[in-house]
C-alpha cells in the first residue's frame, strides 16, 4: 500500500505547486499604453428594420435609425465628463465616491422590488480597489495606461448620468441587441464561434497577465482589430456594423426600466465570463447602484451625425 | 455464446449486475460530457472530444443540450434508486423483474437516442426514442408504485421494531409508496410543459429566471419539476440508506412519520408552485423541516449503531469518547452517507437557507450571474452528494475490504467533500473577498473543486475497471454476485416472492 501513499502523496504536492503559480496580482498602478487604433469618439449609425431578437430569434422591429458608440465608454472619457460636470455643479465629490441627483423611478411595491427614491445617487466610488479614476488636487486623473480602457465601477446612475449630461441615452436592449448581432441572428456580434483572439473573456485571461505583465481585468477598446501586440495576433471581430467589445471586456448597462422591479439589465458579457455569457442574447442584471470591476457602458442617440463623444 | 450469455444475464438481470451497467453508464457520460465545459474549454479539451467525436455544438442550443444531458443522467440514477427499491423492499419476484426490466430498457434508450440527439445532430426520430424511453421509466415507475402498495396485508411488518400503523401497516414501505407516487405526479408536471415545447413554450434554464418578477405558468411549472424530482430523488436515496444500515426502533418509528409527511407536503407545495406561488415556498419549507428531521432522526440512529456495533466486535462495554469517534469513523463506506448527508447542511441546506434570509440585503445586489452561481452551485452539489452516497452503497455491495475498502471510503468522502466545500466557497467568494483580489481564490477554488471530483471519477474508473476485468474471470465476483443476486439487507416484512406460494416453500432466490 506504500505506492499508494506515495502516488497520493505525489498527486498532492503537483496539484499544490500547480495552485502556487498564480496570477500577478493587481496591485501597482500603471500599465503601458496601448494605441488600438480605433477611435473610441466615434459614432455607428443603426439603420431601422427587423432583426432576429433572443435566443430563440424572434423577429423583432426597430423602426427609426439610431447611433450607437463605436466602442465602451473610455476611462479618459468619463474622466472628461466628470471634470465638466463638477465645473457645472452637477455632481458632488465626498470621500466615498462621486454623487448626483437622480429623481427617482416608479415604484411598484412588488416582491423583492427596491424603492428608487429622489435623492444623491453614487455614480462612482473613489479609492476603492479596481478603481481606474481618482480624484486628486480637485481634478480626476487616470491610472496611466488605461485612459483607453473601458470604465469600471461605475453604477447604472453614473452611467445614465454620463448620457444624460450629454444629451444621449443608455440603449434600451433590443437597440443594444441588434447593434450588437445586425439583422442575421447571429451568435457573437461577429459571427457564430468564439476564440480567444476575438475577445476578452474567461478563457483569455492569462494571455493579458503575460502581455501587461499583471492582470488588468479589461483590455483597451477595439483591441480585437486584427492588429498584433507584440506576439500575439488578434482577429478583427467587429459587429455586423463595425462595433467593438460588444462581447466579453465588459458588461455594458442599459436603460430599460422593467415594472415590478428595479433592477437594470447589462448585456455583453466581460472578461469574468465563459463565452456562453458573451452571446448576444446573455443578459445579467444588478440593483442600479451596483458597481464592478468589469461592468461599463456605451450610449445611444437620435442620428445626430454632427455630433462626437468628448 | 454461453459465457456471454452468463455475463449478460448477470448485467442484465440481478440487481447488481443491473446497478453496475447504470452506474458505469453514468460515469462514462458524466466523464465525456464533463469535458465540455468548465476548465476543459480553456485547456483545449473540449475541442479535442467536439473533432473526436464529430458533435454538433451550436451555441444556441446550449440550454437544450444541457436539459437533456440532465434529463438522461437523471433516468439512470432512478434506475439505480429503482434497482434498489425492488431488491430491499419486499414484494413479489415477477414484480422486481417486471419493474427493473421496464426501466432498464427505458431509460438505456433514453440515454442513448437523448445524447445522440441533443450532441450528434438533430434527427427527431431520436428525440422521439428519447421520449420513449423516458415513457418506459414512468411506466415503471407505475409498476413500482403498484408493487409498493402498502394496504397489502402480506406486506405488514412482521418485526413490531420497524415502523408501522396499528394495523401493522409498514411506514417504510409507505414512505417508499408515496415517495413513488409524487415523483409520478411531478414527473406529468415537468411533462406538460414539455409537450408545449414548440408551441408556446421555450427551451431555457431556470437559474436564468431568478430574477423576472413574473413568470409564466409552464416557467413556473419546469422551476417546480426540477427541485421536486431532485428532492425526491434525495429522499429515495434517504430512506434507502435507511433500509442499508438496517434503521428501526423508536427513530425509525418518528422518522417514516415525518418523511411520510414532508413528502407529501413538500411535493404538494411544489405543485402549488403554478396557481399559488406567493404561499408555496411556506409549504416547501415546513416540508423540508420535516424531512430534514427525518434525515436527521436516521443520521443519529446510523452513528450509534455504527459506534454500537464496532465497540461490541471489540468486545468492549463501553467506550469513551475518543473510542467511540474511532469505532464511528472505523468503516467509511457506512460513516460516509451519514456524514454526507450532515456535510449537505453546509453546502446544501445552510447556504440555501442564508440566502433566503439574505437575500434582499445581499444576493440581490449582486449581478444576477453571481446569484446564479450560488443556486447553480448548491444543486450541483446536492446532485453530487447523491451520486457519492450511491458510489458508497456500490462499493459496499461489491464487497470491498481492508485497506481498499477504507482507501476508498475515505478517498471518495474527502475528495468529494473538498470539492463541494470549494464550490461553496467559490459562489460565495463575493461575501469574503473584494471583487478585484478574487482571482486566487477563483484559481484555487476551481483547482480544489476539479481536483476533488476528478479524484472521485478517477476512484470510480479503477473500481469499475477491476470490475470489467473482473468478467473475464470465470469465476470471478460477478459470478458471486449473479448466484446471490439480492442486496442483503434486513427486510421489514416476510413477502413471499413468489405468488400463491408460502414463504417457507418458495425457492430461494
Amino acid at each position: 500500500m506504500n505506492w499508494i501513499k506515495n502516488l497520493c502523496f505525489l498527486l498532492c504536492l503537483s496539484f499544490f505547486v500547480t495552485c502556487s503559480i498564480n496570477q500577478p496580482a493587481d496591485n501597482s498602478s500603471g500599465i503601458p499604453f496601448i494605441d488600438t487604433g480605433i477611435d473610441s469618439a466615434k459614432w455607428v449609425t443603426i439603420p431601422a428594420g427587423e432583426f432576429l431578437q433572443g435566443q430563440h430569434k424572434h423577429k423583432t422591429t426597430i423602426d427609426y435609425d439610431y447611433e450607437i458608440m463605436r466602442t465602451d465608454v473610455t476611462n479618459a472619457q468619463f474622466a472628461t465628463y466628470l471634470s465638466e460636470a463638477l465645473q457645472k455643479q452637477a455632481i458632488q465629490v465626498a470621500d466615498t465616491g462621486i454623487f448626483a441627483f437622480h429623481p427617482g423611478e416608479p415604484f411598484d411595491n412588488y416582491k423583492h422590488e427596491k424603492e428608487i427614491k429622489a435623492g444623491d445617487w453614487l455614480l462612482m466610488p473613489l479609492g476603492k480597489p479596481g478603481a481606474r479614476i481618482s480624484f486628486e488636487s480637485d481634478s480626476f486623473r487616470v491610472e496611466p495606461g488605461y485612459e483607453n480602457h473601458p470604465v469600471v465601477m461605475v453604477t447604472w446612475f453614473g452611467a445614465n448620468a454620463f448620457a444624460e449630461f450629454y444629451g444621449w441615452r443608455l440603449p434600451t436592449e433590443i437597440e443594444w441587441e441588434k447593434a450588437a448581432r445586425g439583422s442575421d441572428g447571429r451568435v457573437y456580434p461577429w459571427g457564430n464561434e468564439i476564440g480567444r483572439n476575438q475577445a476578452n473573456y474567461y478563457s483569455s485571461r492569462h494571455l493579458f497577465a503575460k502581455l501587461f505583465g499583471k492582470r488588468t481585468i479589461t483590455t483597451p477598446v477595439g483591441y480585437y482589430n486584427g492588429k498584433k501586440y507584440g506576439d500575439f495576433q488578434t482577429l478583427d471581430s467587429p459587429s455586423a456594423y463595425g462595433l467593438y467589445d460588444m462581447a466579453g471586456n465588459v458588461w455594458q448597462w442599459t436603460g430599460d426600466d422593467y415594472k415590478d422591479t428595479h433592477l437594470h439589465y447589462m448585456r455583453g458579457g466581460s472578461e469574468a465570463n465563459y463565452e456562453y455569457n458573451l452571446r448576444t442574447w446573455a443578459r445579467n442584471n444588478a440593483s442600479p447602484d451596483y458597481y464592478g470591476i468589469n461592468v461599463g457602458f456605451r450610449c445611444v442617440r437620435e442620428k445626430k451625425p454632427e455630433m462626437n463623444a468628448p | 455464446m454461453q459465457l456471454f450469455l452468463q455475463r449478460f444475464n448477470y448485467l442484465f438481470q440481478s440487481t447488481k449486475g443491473l446497478v453496475l451497467v447504470a452506474i458505469s453508464l453514468v460515469s462514462m457520460v458524466t466523464a465525456l460530457f464533463g469535458m465540455l465545459s468548465g476548465p476543459m474549454v480553456e485547456w483545449g479539451i473540449r475541442d479535442f472530444v467536439v473533432d473526436l467525436f464529430n458533435m454538433k455544438l451550436l451555441a444556441e442550443e446550449r440550454e437544450g443540450r444541457i436539459i437533456m444531458l440532465y434529463h438522461t443522467i437523471a433516468m439512470s440514477v432512478l434506475a439505480i434508486e429503482v434497482y434498489f427499491i425492488t431488491s430491499i423492499v419486499p414484494m413479489k419476484k415477477h414484480q422486481q423483474s417486471t419493474i427493473n426490466a421496464t426501466i432498464t430498457f427505458g431509460y438505456i434508450i433514453a440515454l442513448l437516442f437523448g445524447l445522440k440527439f441533443a450532441y450528434f445532430g438533430h434527427d427527431f426520430v431520436y428525440h422521439g426514442l428519447f421520449l420513449l424511453g423516458q415513457s418506459l421509466v414512468f411506466f415503471a415507475g407505475l409498476l413500482l408504485a403498484a408493487a409498493l402498495w402498502p394496504w397489502n396485508k402480506e406486506t405488514y411488518v412482521t418485526n413490531k421494531d420497524y415502523a408501522h400503523t396499528r394495523r401493522g401497516i409498514d411506514l417504510e414501505r409507505m414512505a417508499f409508496f408515496v415517495m413513488a407516487v409524487a415523483t409520478l405526479g411531478s414527473a406529468i408536471f415537468g411533462a406538460v410543459t414539455a409537450s408545449y415545447w414548440g408551441n408556446g413554450h421555450e427551451t431555457f434554464l431556470a437559474e436564468d429566471l431568478i430574477r423576472e418578477p413574473h413568470k409564466n405558468p409552464l416557467q413556473l411549472a419546469v422551476i417546480g419539476h426540477l427541485h421536486i424530482m431532485l428532492t425526491l430523488i434525495a429522499i429515495a436515496i434517504t430512506l434507502i440508506v435507511g433500509r442499508w444500515l438496517d434503521f428501526k426502533g423508536m427513530f425509525h418509528k418518528i422518522s417514516m412519520r415525518l418523511m411520510i409527511a414532508g413528502t407529501v407536503v413538500i411535493t404538494l407545495g411544489v405543485w402549488a408552485v403554478v396557481p399559488y406561488q406567493p404561499i408555496a415556498h411556506k409549504i416547501i419549507y415546513v416540508g423540508s423541516v420535516l424531512v430534514m428531521l427525518a434525515a436527521f432522526f436516521l443520521v443519529v440512529f446510523g452513528w450509534r449503531k455504527l459506534i454500537h456495533d464496532r465497540l461490541q466486535e471489540l468486545g468492549i462495554e463501553k467506550g469513551g469518547f475518543w473510542k467511540s469517534l474511532r469505532a464511528l469513523l472505523h468503516d467509511p463506506l457506512k460513516f460516509g452517507p451519514l456524514w454526507q448527508m450532515v456535510f449537505m447542511n453546509f453546502t446544501v441546506s445552510g447556504v440555501g437557507i442564508f440566502m433566503a434570509i439574505n437575500l434582499d440585503k445581499i444576493f440581490r445586489v449582486w449581478p444576477a450571474r453571481e446569484e446564479r452561481i450560488t443556486l447553480t452551485g448548491h444543486w450541483h452539489i446536492l446532485s453530487a452528494i447523491i451520486a457519492t452516497i450511491i458510489i458508497l452503497y456500490y462499493a459496499d455491495i461489491c464487497g470491498l475490504k481492508g485497506r481498499v475498502r477504507q482507501w476508498f471510503g475515505w478517498l471518495v468522502i474527502i475528495c468529494s467533500d473538498l470539492a463541494f466545500a470549494a464550490v461553496t466557497v467559490f459562489s460565495m467568494k463575493r461575501l469574503f473577498v473584494q471583487e478585484i483580489h478574487q482571482a486566487a481564490v477563483v484559481n484555487w477554488t476551481m483547482l480544489l473543486a476539479d481536483f476533488g471530483l476528478a479524484m472521485v471519477l478517477l476512484i470510480m474508473a479503477l473500481l469499475l475497471l477491476w470490475r470489467l476485468f473482473d468478467l473475464f474471470k470465470g469465476s470471478g465476483l460477478w459470478k458471486k454476485e449473479f448466484d446471490n443476486p439480492e442486496l442483503e439487507v434486513e427486510k421489514t416484512a416476510d413477502v413471499s416472492p413468489y405468488p400463491h406460494i408460502p414463504q417457507q416453500g418458495g425457492p430461494k432466490s
